[in-house]
C-alpha cells in the first residue's frame, strides 16, 4: 500500500487571496501593462501603429526631449534629496522630542503637525502661494517684523529658489508621516531594554544614539524609501502652483509634470498619449531600480532586533 | 382601485416617455472651457434658444480652462463627450476634426454669414470643411484707471514714446504701481505682452503669413524688437512681479492700486463687476506717430458638433441658431470682450467694450502669430513663446537669446523655416 494519499487542494487559500489580487490586478497589474502597450505603439494616421522602441528612442536620443527629460530627472533628484535631508531628520527629532516622557500637551503637537498630511496638495499650494505672495503675502511683513524685510524674495518666481521653496512645502506638509511613523518605532522598543540602558550609565543623547536610533532603523528605511517613491511621483504641488508649464523657466519641472505635459498636451501643444506612456515607463523603471537597490542592498543587512 | 390608478399611472409615464423619444424631445449637452460663463449659458442664452425650438433641451456643462484639452480628448475618446464641443482655434480642434470627433457643418445655412478669416480658425488648411461655428475673438490693448490718469493728468498713449512717458509719470508719482501684469503664470507675458504690443511691429497678417511662409525669421528686428519693448517693462510692474500671478494682477488693477492692465478684451465683464472706478482703453502703442495701426483680433471660441451624436439634427439645429445674428448680440451683450465674428452688425452696449472694438475701424486685424500651423511640431512655438517672453519679462534672458531659442526650435521641425 505505497499509494500516497493525494493532499485534498486547498480550497481556501484561492478564496482568500482571491479578492486581494482580483482587485489588485484590475486596478494595478493591467493599467501597468497597457501603460508599458502604449508606450509601445504610436499614432500613425489616426491609427495605432506597434513601433517598438522608438518613443524611448525619441526621449533619450532625440534633444528636444531628452533635454526636457534629464531636466526633470535632475529636478526630480533634487525634490527627493531635499526631503531626505530636510524632512526626515525633522521627522525623526520631531518623533524622538514626542516620546519624551516628559513632554506635556503631546498628543495636540502630534495632531496639529499630523494635520497638513491630511489637507488636499490644491489648499497646501495655494495657502502657501498666498503666504509667499510678494503682494498679499503675509511672509513679507513678517520678515519685515523682525526687520529681514531685504532677505525677503518673490522666492516662487526665481529661478534659483522655486524648486527648493516647493520641496520646503512639500516638506512641510509631509513631515507628519515619517514623524509619526518613528514615534511608533520608539514607542515599541520596551521599557526593560532603556532600563537596561540607563544601568551601564547610558543615558540622554547617548542612549538615543547608541540605543535607539539603531532600534529604529529598518523604520527609517522604510520612510526612506516611501520618500523615493513619493517623490519621483510627484505632481500634485508642483501642478497646483507652478501650472504645467512648471515655471519659472521649467525649473521646477519633475517628472510627473513633465510626463502630464506630454501624455494630455497644454494648450497648442497637442497630447501624445504614447510618448507619455514611455515617460511613465520611465518613471516605473527609475522607481523600480531605486526599490531594487534598496531592498537588495540595503534592507538585507539591516540587523533586526527581536525584543 | 389604488391598484387601477397605479397602474394607469405606470402606463402614463412609459407611454409618456416612448412618447416624448418619438417627438424630437432631444437633449443636448455642450462641453466648454468657459465656467466662467456659466449662468450667461443658463440664464440668457439657452432660454433664448429653447423658446425657439421647443422640443431641444440644452445643457452647458465647462471643465476649468486649464484642464479643458485634456479633460475633452479623454472624453472624445471614450465616448462620453457631450454632443457639442467649444472649440479652441486652429490646430486642437483640427486634430479633432482630423480623428473624426467632429463633423463638418459647412453646409449649416447661417455659416454664410462668416468672413473666411472668421472661419480660418476651424476649417482645413485648403479650406475644403469647416467644423466649428465661429463665436467670438477677443481683442488686445490696455485698460487703464481714468480716475487714476485724471488724477495725475495725463492723457492715454499713443506713440511708445508717450507710453513709457505715462509709465515714467505714474512711477515718480509713487501713487500708483504704474503696470499690472506678473511672469510666474507665462501666458501673461506672451499674450498680454508679446503679441499685445507685437503686431505693430512684424506688422499684422504681413509678418504672421511671412513666417509661415518663412520668409521672416523670428529673430528679425521685428520680431525681436517687441521682446525689447517687453524688458523695458520690468521696472514699472509691482514689486516681486516674478511671482505675480494673473489673478494677482487683476486684482492690482481691479483694487484701483496699478494703473494700467496690459489686457485682452475678455477682461471687460469681469472688471464691470469688479472695478468701483472708471476705465478707459488703449490700443497697443505705435512705434511713431502716424504708423499704420495692427491690432491682434483674436479668432478665440466656436462650437462644433460631436460627431458621434446621437442628436445631430438638434446639434446642427443649435449650431446654425449660434451663426444667427440673434445669437451674435445676445452673446456679445451679455459677455461684452466677446466680438461677434459674424458679419451682422452687432450694437454694443458697454463702453469699454465699444472702445476695443472701435480700433478695428482703423487698424489692421491680425491673430497671434504661433497659432495657425507654426505650433504643430516639438517643441511648440506657442509653448515656447510663454517661456521666452515671461524670462524676457524676468530679465532672465536677453531678448535676442529668447527670439533665437524660438528660431532655432521652429526651424527644427518646420521645413519653411530651415
Amino acid at each position: 500500500m505505497a499509494q500516497a494519499v493525494k493532499k485534498p487542494f486547498r480550497w481556501h487559500i484561492a478564496v482568500f487571496l482571491a479578492p486581494a489580487v482580483l482587485i489588485y490586478t484590475a486596478i494595478m497589474i493591467i493599467p501597468l501593462f497597457s501603460t508599458l502597450q502604449l508606450a509601445m505603439f504610436s499614432d500613425v494616421n489616426n491609427s495605432q501603429v506597434f513601433v517598438g522602441l522608438k518613443n524611448f528612442r525619441t526621449l533619450f536620443d532625440d534633444p528636444r526631449w531628452s533635454e526636457q527629460f534629464w531636466n526633470a530627472l535632475k529636478n526630480n533628484t533634487w525634490f527627493f534629496i531635499i526631503h531626505m535631508l530636510v524632512q526626515n531628520p525633522i521627522g525623526i527629532l520631531l518623533a524622538a522630542l514626542l516620546s519624551s516622557p516628559r513632554l506635556r500637551l503631546r498628543v495636540f503637537y502630534r495632531t496639529a503637525i499630523f494635520i497638513p498630511t491630511i489637507l488636499s496638495f490644491v489648499i497646501a499650494g495655494f495657502a502657501w502661494k498666498l503666504i509667499l505672495s510678494p503682494l498679499w503675502g503675509v511672509a513679507p511683513n513678517l520678515l519685515d517684523l523682525v526687520g529681514l524685510k531685504s532677505l525677503f524674495q518673490p522666492w516662487l518666481g526665481k529661478e534659483a529658489y522655486a524648486l527648493t521653496t516647493l520641496a520646503l512645502i512639500s516638506v512641510w506638509q509631509f513631515v507628519g508621516i515619517p514623524m509619526m511613523l518613528i514615534y511608533a518605532a520608539l514607542l515599541s522598543i520596551p521599557d526593560e531594554l532603556l532600563e537596561a540602558a540607563e544601568c551601564d550609565g547610558i543615558t540622554g543623547m547617548s542612549q538615543f544614539w547608541k540605543v535607539k536610533l539603531p532600534l529604529i532603523l529598518p523604520a527609517i528605511g522604510i520612510i526612506s524609501i516611501l520618500t523615493f517613491v513619493g517623490n519621483f511621483n510627484a505632481f500634485d504641488l508642483i501642478y497646483a502652483t507652478q501650472g504645467a508649464l512648471a515655471g519659472p523657466d521649467f525649473s521646477t519641472d519633475i517628472l510627473g509634470t513633465f510626463m502630464f505635459r506630454t501624455f494630455f498636451g497644454f494648450q497648442l501643444q497637442l497630447g501624445d498619449p504614447n510618448l507619455g506612456a514611455a515617460i511613465a515607463t520611465a518613471m516605473f523603471g527609475i522607481i523600480l531600480i531605486g526599490v531594487s537597490i534598496y531592498l537588495f542592498g540595503i534592507q538585507r543587512r539591516l540587523r533586526r532586533y527581536q525584543f | 382601485m389604488m391598484k387601477t390608478t397605479k397602474l394607469a399611472l405606470l402606463a402614463a409615464t412609459m407611454l409618456g416617455a416612448t412618447g416624448a423619444a418619438m417627438a424630437q424631445d432631444a437633449e443636448l449637452t455642450i462641453e466648454s472651457w468657459r465656467n466662467d460663463d456659466l449662468t450667461i449659458w443658463q440664464e440668457k442664452l439657452i432660454p433664448a434658444f429653447e423658446a425657439k425650438h421647443p422640443g431641444i433641451k440644452v445643457t452647458f456643462a465647462p471643465s476649468a480652462p486649464t484642464e479643458y484639452n485634456a479633460v475633452l480628448n479623454s472624453k472624445l475618446d471614450a465616448g462620453t463627450a457631450g454632443d457639442l464641443i467649444t472649440c479652441r482655434p486652429f490646430d486642437a480642434s483640427l486634430s479633432l476634426y482630423e480623428k473624426g470627433h467632429l463633423s463638418a457643418i459647412q453646409d449649416l445655412e447661417n455659416m454664410a454669414n462668416f468672413s473666411d478669416v472668421a472661419k480660418a480658425a476651424w476649417s482645413t488648411d485648403d479650406g475644403s470643411a469647416t467644423f466649428c461655428v465661429p463665436m467670438a475673438s477677443v481683442i488686445h490693448g490696455f485698460i487703464y484707471n481714468k480716475e487714476a490718469f485724471e488724477e495725475l493728468g495725463i492723457e492715454p498713449p499713443i506713440t511708445n514714446e508717450e507710453f513709457f512717458a505715462v509709465l515714467d509719470k505714474i512711477k515718480e508719482d509713487g501713487t500708483y504701481i504704474p503696470m499690472a501684469m506678473g511672469a510666474k503664470d507665462q501666458w501673461e507675458a506672451a499674450t498680454m505682452g508679446y503679441t499685445n504690443i507685437g503686431p505693430n511691429y512684424w506688422k499684422g497678417e504681413e509678418g504672421r503669413l511671412a513666417l509661415i511662409e518663412g520668409e521672416q525669421k523670428l529673430t528679425d528686428e521685428q520680431w525681436v524688437e517687441p521682446f525689447r519693448q517687453l524688458a523695458a517693462w520690468a521696472p514699472y510692474l509691482g514689486d516681486g512681479y516674478e511671482a505675480q500671478s494673473y489673478p494677482d494682477s487683476q486684482n492690482l488693477f481691479t483694487l484701483g492700486r496699478a494703473a494700467i492692465f496690459p489686457a485682452g478684451s475678455w477682461e471687460i465683464a469681469i472688471f464691470n463687476e469688479q472695478a468701483d472706478f472708471e476705465m478707459g482703453a488703449f490700443a497697443p502703442p505705435l512705434q511713431s506717430a502716424g504708423d499704420e495701426c495692427y491690432i491682434s483680433d483674436h479668432t478665440d471660441i466656436g462650437i462644433g458638433m460631436n460627431a458621434k451624436t446621437e442628436n445631430a439634427e438638434a446639434a446642427r439645429t443649435f449650431l446654425n441658431w449660434v451663426g444667427s445674428a440673434e445669437f451674435a448680440s445676445l452673446y456679445a451683450n451679455s459677455l461684452p470682450g466677446f466680438f461677434s465674428l459674424s458679419n451682422e452688425t452687432v450694437e454694443m452696449e458697454d463702453p469699454l467694450a465699444k472702445e476695443f472694438v472701435s480700433w478695428r475701424e482703423n487698424c489692421n486685424s491680425t491673430i497671434r502669430p504661433a497659432h495657425q500651423i507654426l505650433s504643430r511640431g516639438t517643441p511648440n512655438l506657442w509653448n515656447e513663446m510663454w517661456n521666452v517672453s515671461a524670462n524676457v519679462l524676468r530679465g532672465a534672458q536677453t531678448p535676442e537669446d529668447g527670439a533665437k531659442q524660438l528660431q532655432d526650435g521652429l526651424a527644427g521641425w518646420y521645413e519653411p523655416q530651415q
